[in-house]
């Protein structure tokens, strides 16, 4: 049981009669890097939501590391780390304080926080900058400390909505490198992105159309049974089927 | 004559602590489809800003239609239309309520330049009496596009239309900006999604507030200074570091299913010393093949200066 991270059954959520998310089931095995893909509005965000414990199903099952998403949503906060681009880290505080913070929050103890800190600033080769406003550094060195304060407590599961929009090529590619750095420490990492090579960096990838999970597989797979070149293609040819109207 | 002309623009913020655009110079042809290409915080925002009047320049000038920023600001504002990367139409007013305020705001009304938005106006028409804050996305982009079009604009300024945006729904974006680029009228548009530039006619790569390099997209990828190969295995992050650690190597970046391979020697035999070297470490399926850069494989040359 401890081998999936993620476990989901016709997990559903209306609001009115509106199904956002419509019977999807899938599972994620622990350290893999799943990417979670769909166009606008096909209800990402919202099966995002019910699994970290952000909003309750209207109906399905599903687990996140191993407890219920109805019953025990407070034990998955505790167990996920989460980061997208629009919120990460607080911009009047500084590196060192938004490390402390979010590690508090996280229940770490001082002892090991500041341990945690230390390293963590030396890693990202940000000592220089450790007291600076969050707000002053360039977004992609945001997104990685992001990133990185997003498993401080070193959580079995990582969300990350989107994590690399708008950043420049190179960064875009070092992001990744961490990605892969922690997947390889056993965190799973489940991950959004709107671009369709990163698709490719993932283990496997799921893509939503109008709230279901139309496809599920390797990039390789996926590209063999569309008959496609790249996953843009792939992409492209499932989520141009939607009916629903771009969110 | 450009329709849009930058010269030695200079722009910082914070007491000059920030450098947001720095001597930047570079024209816009009338009825071009011009694309400003950079990540967040390259300045792009800045120089729509400026070009739209609404920010002055540290140094340098500029024209949008003939007219200069600084002394003719007011021409320009009744001549372009102006999409900010933030949804900024009224949330209160609906749908319809804000495409007649825009109209009325340039002493225009719908009726007279309906052609012109016509194909997007009907996308989000169902909707015309609902309350622009409570659309989708999407919608909203969609209707700030209608606003930005009401009056006829000569020349279009289009900020990070696409940023968030899915990859179909991007893709129809295009579609729509090639049309209107076929009424005649001038569009810069910025983004930061390489794989953009090439639906462009010609494009800046910006970063940092420098310009790397102004021409077509052609151009630029025809002058990627050296050989690039495309190289594939078993095991792709292991290739990766693998690649890195190869003493040859002078970039290797993933893309996509592929990893990109530079070298630091221009000898054509260290494709098959890279080859044998990766063999030896056990890698399986290795399939290595020149091939022509990208957008993205220029633009990471040009923001390196430390590979020449």
């Amino acid at each position: 049981m401890n081998d999936q991270a993620i476990v989901c059954k016709n997990l559903t959520k209306e609001f009115g009669g509106f199904t956002a998310v419509n019977k999807i089931s899938f599972e994620v095995r622990s350290g893999e890097i799943f990417g979670f893909l769909g166009a606008n509005g096909a209800g990402k965000t919202t099966a995002m939501r019910m699994l970290c414990g952000l909003s309750y199903p209207s109906g399905g099952e599903a687990t996140v590391a191993g407890y219920n998403v109805y019953k025990e949503q407070e034990s998955i906060k505790k167990n996920i780390g989460y980061m997208s681009q629009k919120f990460s880290l607080y911009e009047d505080l500084t590196i060192s304080e938004n490390i402390q913070f979010y590690g508090g929050i996280y229940g770490l103890p001082d002892k090991e926080l500041k341990q945690k800190s230390d390293e963590l600033i030396s890693k990202l080769g940000l000592e220089k900058e450790a007291k600076k406003l969050v707000g002053e550094l360039p977004l992609g060195w945001k997104q990685k400390l992001a990133f990185s304060v997003a498993i401080v407590h070193r959580p079995k599961i990582v969300f990350l909505d989107e994590p690399t929009g708008g950043v420049d090529p190179v960064t875009r590619r070092q992001f990744w490198d961490l990605i892969y750095e922690a997947s390889e420490t056993g965190i799973t990492i489940f991950v959004t992105t709107h671009y369709m090579d990163e698709a490719e960096y993932c283990n496997r990838i799921s893509i939503m159309v109008d709230g279901r999970i139309d496809a599920l597989d390797t990039p390789a797979n996926l590209k063999q049974r569309f008959s496609a070149k790249s996953m843009d293609e792939v992409f492209y040819a499932l989520a141009r089927g939607a009916k629903r109207t771009a969110d | 004559m450009s329709a849009v002309t930058l010269h030695q623009i200079t722009k910082t913020y914070d007491k000059g602590k920030l450098l947001a655009a720095s001597d930047i110079s570079f024209d816009v042809k009338e009825g071009e489809l011009f694309g400003l290409i950079g990540p967040d915080g390259a300045g792009k925002s800045t120089l729509f800003r400026i070009l739209t009047t609404l920010l002055l320049p540290d140094r340098g000038s500029a024209t949008v239609a003939g007219f200069d920023t600084q002394t003719d600001f007011k021409k320009i504002r009744g001549c372009v239309g102006y999409m900010p990367g933030r949804f900024s139409l009224y949330p209160d007013l609906t749908v319809e309520e804000n495409l007649h305020f825009f109209a009325s705001l340039f002493g225009t009304t719908i009726e007279a330049n309906y052609a012109l938005i016509k194909d997007i106006y009907e996308q989000i028409e169902p909707f015309a009496k609902r309350r622009a804050g409570k659309l989708s996305g999407g919608m909203k982009q969609k209707l700030a596009l209608c606003c930005a079009l009401i009056h006829k604009p000569v020349v279009l300024f289009l900020d990070e239309p696409t940023t968030g945006v899915d990859a179909v729904s991007r893709k129809e974006f295009w579609e729509m900006l090639k049309r209107l680029k076929r009424q005649g009228i001038t569009i810069l548009v910025s983004t930061a999604y390489m794989d953009e530039a090439n639906l462009c006619e010609r494009i800046a790569l910006i970063q940092e507030g420098k310009i790397l390099s102004v021409d077509t997209p052609d151009h630029i990828v025809n002058a990627y200074p050296r050989a690039l190969y495309a190289v594939k295995a078993t095991q792709m992050h292991q290739l990766l570091k693998d690649i890195r650690e190869y003493p040859g190597t002078l970039s290797c970046y993933s893309f996509g299913d592929y990893l990109h391979v530079s070298f630091k020697d221009i000898d054509e035999q260290e494709k098959t010393r890279l080859e044998k070297w990766l063999g030896e470490k056990g890698h399986k399926n290795l399939e290595i093949k020149k091939i022509p850069a990208s957008i993205e494989d220029s633009f990471i040359q040009l923001m390196n200066p430390n590979s020449p």
